[in-house]
């Protein structure tokens, strides 16, 4: 990293779903921006824009972040995963599947979220207590559901991955 | 957002240089939780972000000989609350850091970035207080270092002067037969911002109080150091009768306001039954026992 100011379009180069992905963007761009705009990559959702909601949760580096609250320029040589790098050509994420076959989700706003934010909790902790999954989900806000299909459907994900 | 400059400096003197030289402008910032949400929101003027993160100062956690921690200013609460030695030396801290967001501001947010934004409803600040806890700065004219106490001026403000930047907390080790909890008041458990704070630490001879410390969140125009409710304590027995007298100290110091989280004199109860329950984790603790299974 350089210590001189980045006053304009810089490019950065990083890497999202696994693939190398180099962009152009101004520092005042966030990363969930970039994500939608830029890169067309349109999963990640905006709802409040300033990290309440969880609508546009993604992994950075293993960590789950607001994409919100993060800069684009930030995640030069970082690995994200986004809500498009779940599902293979075989079919949908485990945790996917499960939010469906619950109906966990009734608009869908802040589903992508939801999921991203699940797949981060089964990496951690493959066997989430329900209090666990509250707690952690927290940072993820759904104005639908009620919250109680949403969990049913993170414990059978849970229950199936198995790895 | 507005536009806005950007650096990702290595090293603490070359952060230093570019607050130096891009005036008030300039902007320290670790897990931008706060901060990009501010500038977004227009509500502080900031035109150059200076990324912390890439300054290995700041990142490190440093164990010493003395059983302190030092804290580098950018390492994030889910690092910390995931430490163990951390965690089994200062499980008070980590009632406060644990609880700063939810999951995804948990990965992004640091302690650091906790008192430098200085809201008087930071949940960091009541508990790094209560531990004695030393803000190490750095600037143009060098090194220096604040008590956490008195690192705060008022809403949003503290004694960084231009230049300046916080590099790392340094807590001291607890004495032997001590023990602190912090906790808080919200509506919604799992994630939400204090209507009142409260932390406390105890030293006991005992069942005897032979120091306490008390600081208080959400009831001032900054997390505030409640010296009055140690004075009602030293030297006291560790009972609810003592604690009733701190309580009372504490209510005494609060000067709450009404806001969109709770009234003036929903908080000033709250001030009396969370010094109450801070005091009780803290003798607990000071005696050998777990809150919150730690």
């Amino acid at each position: 990293m350089v210590a001189e100011l980045v006053t304009g379009k810089t490019l950065v180069s990083t890497t999202i779903n696994g693939e190398p992905v180099e962009f152009m963007c101004e520092p005042r761009e966030s990363l969930l921006e970039v994500l939608r705009d830029t890169l067309r990559l349109t999963g990640s959702k905006e709802g409040c824009n300033n990290g309440n909601c969880g609508a546009c949760s993604v992994i950075l580096d293993g960590r789950l972040v607001n994409s919100c609250c993060v800069l684009g320029i930030e995640i030069a040589g970082s690995e994200v995963t986004t809500i498009e790098g779940l599902a293979t050509a075989d079919g949908l994420h485990s945790v996917q599947e499960a939010f469906l076959e619950g109906a966990a989700l009734q608009c869908g706003i802040c589903t992508p979220g939801f999921i991203v934010a699940t797949k981060a909790l089964l990496d951690k902790n493959p066997n989430p207590t329900e209090t666990e999954i509250r707690y952690w989900l927290a940072g993820n806000l759904c104005r639908c559901t009620g919250y109680d299909k949403i969990v049913r459907a993170v414990q059978q994900a849970a229950s199936g991955t198995g790895t | 957002m507005r536009a806005i400059n950007y650096a990702a400096p290595t090293m603490v003197e070359d952060a230093v240089r570019i607050l130096r030289e891009n005036g008030a402008g300039a902007r320290i910032f670790a897990g931008g939780t706060d901060l990009i949400v501010q500038v977004r929101e227009n509500t502080r003027d900031v035109d150059v972000m200076v990324d912390a993160k890439g300054i290995e100062e700041l990142t490190r956690v440093e164990i010493g000989a003395d059983g302190s921690v030092t804290l580098g200013a950018a390492v994030p609460c889910y690092q910390i609350a995931g430490d163990d030695a951390i965690v089994a030396a200062f499980p008070g801290l980590i009632d406060a850091a644990g609880i700063i967001g939810g999951t995804a501001i948990q990965g992004r947010a640091s302690l650091g970035g906790n008192l430098c934004n200085s809201s008087p409803a930071a949940d960091g600040i009541p508990a790094l207080i209560v531990h004695g806890a030393t803000a190490n700065i750095a600037g143009p004219d060098g090194r220096r270092s604040v008590a956490v106490a008195d690192f705060c001026t008022g809403p949003g403000t503290n004694v960084l002067a231009a230049g300046e930047m916080l590099v790392s907390l340094t807590i001291p080790a607890l004495v032997p037969n001590s023990g602190a909890h912090y906790l808080r008041f919200t509506p919604r458990n799992e994630m939400d911002i204090a209507v009142v704070g409260a932390g406390a630490q105890v030293v006991l001879d005992g069942d005897t109080i032979v120091s306490a410390r008390i600081a208080l969140g959400a009831v001032a125009p900054t997390p505030m150091y409640a010296a009055a409710a140690d004075e009602a304590l030293a030297g006291q027995p560790a009972t609810e009768e003592s604690y009733e007298a701190a309580a009372a100290a504490a209510q005494n110091a609060a000067t709450p306001i009404t806001d969109m989280r709770g009234t003036a004199d929903f908080r000033n109860h709250l001030v009396a039954v969370l010094t109450k329950r801070a005091l009780r984790g803290a003798v607990e603790r000071a005696k050998g026992g777990a809150v919150n299974g730690r």
